[in-house]
């Protein structure tokens, strides 16, 4: 694979937890072809589609009981703009108030330096492995890598990214890592896997879900009461507390902030609120918007260091890795409003063919289009594809918790991405037709060598002379993009700015002086 | 027939997709409204709304074509189009495009004037739903279309344009016409622009999806206010031979015993 990748990869014993898929996430292949190669597997997209339309329906009837949903949205927004512009001040004001309530503060430019923190500590607190409550963050800056490499094994314990571990595999979710993967294939992950990492899978056991949730319990219990180090992620960050809070499902993370004597939380800069009140805000916004639940069944906050009780030991990493970049761009900044409830990606119709997988970035669909470039930059090809895996339908956009305007961002990085081509040595066939056309659309007098040209085409193949639009099967290649499944209308043998002319000269000027129209009105058989 | 629009001057944007593919959609609205009493012109001066440009990233070239936009159109108290997805570009992006223009430090006066203009009259435009109801007050425009219709409402008419249920009410209007409820209406049929042939697998496989709901509800047209997404599932609906023929709410509404 890539030379670069330092990773180990085999699946061999001198892991000591299961290896992800090889490579980096930035060498993946841009976003067609790695749809393509999704779009294959249509296992996935019975098991998205069926995933996907469930948590669509709860979040639906969940949002139509709140009377005051758009205010909330308005009011969500309005404290994410105040808290970025901003975003400095809070930032040294959350760390202070940490500070006085007993926590380390750690700040990181970027992922690597991140990671060093993270392994630093867990190695100062004496462990060769930890428990994880589930984190976007950690999987953004492949922290559990870096710690295996640093002879540390990171066990996830969120079940749906216990799959993910064990199924040497990646989240394709923020919310339900494993979605691409149905109850047999999470059953014969279960019985291979966990034998080789701790407390096997039971005999006999079954893909009925309640046996599968047991054998995970069962797998994950001795690892929550050896761990004495613990990490997490943070939903929000209180500045004017210092509080940090995660919200969860499965009680997992409650164990992993509670049981250990050391807690490293690892922040992206971007979730710090304000004000506890502001909490009352997200609170509402984001169950709801996520799993479609009126309340999430766990909540915990936490203020720095309660003497006698809890970790004793609490640290906070503060990561930017790619933040005030996007921060300092005017348009592309409101992607750090995101409060990764993942509504976006489940009735994102692209997001719902092809998966998480296809992305090569840890956020997926709509978020992971407009944020992942902003992160890494557009250097690497999958970077600069990914504005461009959208339709621009705006499905997004009607469910965003936080009112991100999804096509402006997406427009604007393309613009980006159009700009870096232009720059490239290399010729593209997209700066080529873009140039061309746009040339020729750009004044009424080429336009219409375009009009004369198509209605050329359109008399020499006869088309819509009886009445009937008559269709291309076939076109050569690129057109084929097209073509490979759908005919294309042959053009109108008279334009309409043509007919029109033809109409104005003629006396009367009714509109039926128009020829018959071009629509296919035939009957097939 | 009563003549709402009489002593209105209304300025025809035809759009590229249709003036070149599909003339039959800018006719139709040619004759409802002036059925209306409007009086219909189409400026030669316009070419395309310049979205194809612009959503790809290629923003000069979406400029050029704001500037035929507006030239074409400036002396008109309305612009009326046959595509909401245009419309939209028009009210969206023009304004935003002019901007990025004055945005040089070499802006010219002229340049900012281009801003104003196009601010203006991306008020001024409407899709052809929009000035129905909104402009000329009318709902039946006496159209008769005895068949089977499901109606796509395209993604930009519902979330650029904001024409709500504005077409289903114009539908809902016409003698004759039955009216079947689409599965899965809402969602996207994969068109995008240029996103259909960069990403052209991800781009059938979402119109398959669209079409397989068009054919389950056994109608015989399929109508949307958008030629351009027409053409993608039309396509498809064509090359698999499906009996569904794709039809422009302008065709519908333009119907009449009369004609
Ligand atoms: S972008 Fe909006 S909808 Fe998507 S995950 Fe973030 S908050 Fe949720």
């Amino acid at each position: 694979m890539n030379a670069t990748t330092t990773r180990v990869t085999s699946r061999d014993a001198a892991r000591l937890t299961p290896a992800p898929p090889p490579g980096l996430l930035e060498d993946s292949p841009v976003f067609p072809i790695a749809a393509k190669r999704e779009l294959a597997n249509s296992q996935l997209r019975n098991n998205l589609a069926r995933a996907t339309e469930t948590i669509r329906t709860k979040r639906a009837i969940r949002v139509a009981e709140v009377p005051r949903w758009e205010d909330l949205r308005t009011a969500a927004e309005a404290i994410k703009n105040a808290t970025l512009r901003h975003l400095d001040d809070y930032l040294l004001q959350a760390e202070a108030n940490l500070i006085k309530a007993g926590a380390h503060v750690h700040w990181a430019r970027d992922a690597a330096q991140a990671d060093q923190i993270v392994v630093d500590l867990v190695k100062a607190s004496g462990v060769d492995e930890i428990v994880k409550v589930k984190s976007m963050v950690t999987q953004e800056i492949e922290m559990n890598e870096a710690l295996e490499a640093a002879g540390v094994a990171a066990w996830e314990t969120d079940l749906a990214e216990l799959i993910v571990q064990l199924g040497h595999d990646r989240p394709s979710h923020v919310l339900v890592p494993a979605i691409h993967r149905n109850r047999a294939e999470i059953r014969d992950i279960f019985v291979e896997e966990m034998g080789r990492y701790g407390t096997p899978a039971p005999d006999g056991l079954t893909d009925d879900p309640a046996e599968l949730t047991a054998a995970a319990r069962q797998h994950l219990r001795d690892k929550f009461l050896r761990a004495r180090t613990s990490t997490s992620g943070g939903n929000f960050l209180v500045a004017d507390t210092g509080t940090l809070v995660v919200v969860e499902s499965e009680g997992n993370g409650r164990m992993c902030v509670t049981l250990p004597d050391t807690l490293i939380s690892v922040v992206g800069i971007e979730k710090v609120v304000p004000t506890f009140e502001d909490l009352e805000v997200f609170m509402q916004l984001l169950p709801r918007s996520s799993t479609g639940e009126r309340m999430n069944p766990y909540t915990s906050m936490w203020t720095g260091v309660t003497p006698g009780d809890g970790p004793q030991n609490v640290h906070v990493v503060l990561v930017d890795n790619g933040r005030t970049k996007a921060l300092a761009d005017p348009i592309g900044r409101q992607a750090l409003r995101c409060i990764r409830c993942s509504a976006c990606m489940n009735v994102c119709p692209i997001y719902g063919h092809v998966g998480g997988h296809a992305y090569g970035s840890v956020y997926p669909g709509p978020i992971g289009i407009i944020l992942t470039p902003q992160l890494r930059g557009m250097s690497a090809p999958v970077d600069r594809s990914l504005p461009y895996a959208s339709t621009l339908c705006g499905a997004c956009v009607d469910v965003c918790p936080v009112k991100i305007n999804f096509p402006e961002v997406i427009v604007h990085l393309r613009h980006k991405a159009a700009d870096l081509k232009k720059a490239d040595r290399r010729p593209h066939m997209e700066t080529l037709v873009m140039g061309v056309v746009g040339w020729l659309f750009g004044r009424e007098s080429r336009y219409t060598w375009v009009t004369t040209a198509s209605g050329l085409v359109g008399r020499v193949l006869k088309a819509g002379l009886d009445g009937r639009q008559k269709f291309f099967g076939w076109l050569p290649w690129p057109a084929t993009r097209w073509s490979q499944a759908r005919d294309l209308p042959i053009p109108a043998s008279q334009p309409f700015r043509r007919q029109w002319k033809k109409r104005s000269s003629s006396p009367g000027r009714t509109p039926e002086g128009l020829s018959s129209h071009d629509r296919d009105t035939e009957v097939r058989p | 027939m009563n003549q709402p629009g009489k002593g209105m001057r209304v300025g025809l944007f035809a759009t590229c997709v249709n003036d070149i593919m599909f003339p039959s959609a800018p006719k139709a609205v040619a004759t409802i409204l002036e059925r209306l009493g409007c009086e219909v012109i189409f400026p030669t001066a316009q070419t395309c709304c310049g979205q194809m440009f612009t959503n790809t990233g290629y923003f000069s070239a979406g400029l050029a074509t704001v500037r035929t936009y507006v030239e074409a159109f400036d002396g008109f108290d309305y612009v009326v189009s046959p595509s909401a997805s245009c419309i939209g570009s028009v009210r969206e992006q023009h304004p935003m495009l002019a901007e990025q223009g004055t945005g040089s430090t070499h802006a010219s006066r002229h340049d900012r004037a281009l801003l104003q203009r196009a601010r203006r009259l991306a008020e001024r435009s409407y899709d052809l739903s929009e000035f129905l109801i909104d402009i000329l007050g009318v709902v039946d425009v006496g159209a008769v279309f005895p068949h089977k219709v499901t109606y796509h409402p395209t993604c930009h008419s519902l979330r650029v344009a904001h024409v709500g249920d504005r077409p289903l009410r114009l539908l809902r209007a016409v003698r004759g016409l039955q009216l079947i409820d689409l599965p899965d209406a809402y969602t996207c049929c994969g068109f995008g622009g240029t996103f259909c042939v960069k990403n052209p697998d991800v781009s059938v496989a979402m119109a398959s999806a669209k079409a397989h709901n068009i054919i389950a509800t056994g109608a015989d047209y399929v109508v949307a206010g958008d030629n351009a997404c027409l053409m993608n599932f039309g396509g498809l609906l064509h090359r698999d031979r499906a009996s569904v023929k794709p039809i422009h709410l302008a065709e519908i509404l333009a119907e009449s015993r009369t004609s």
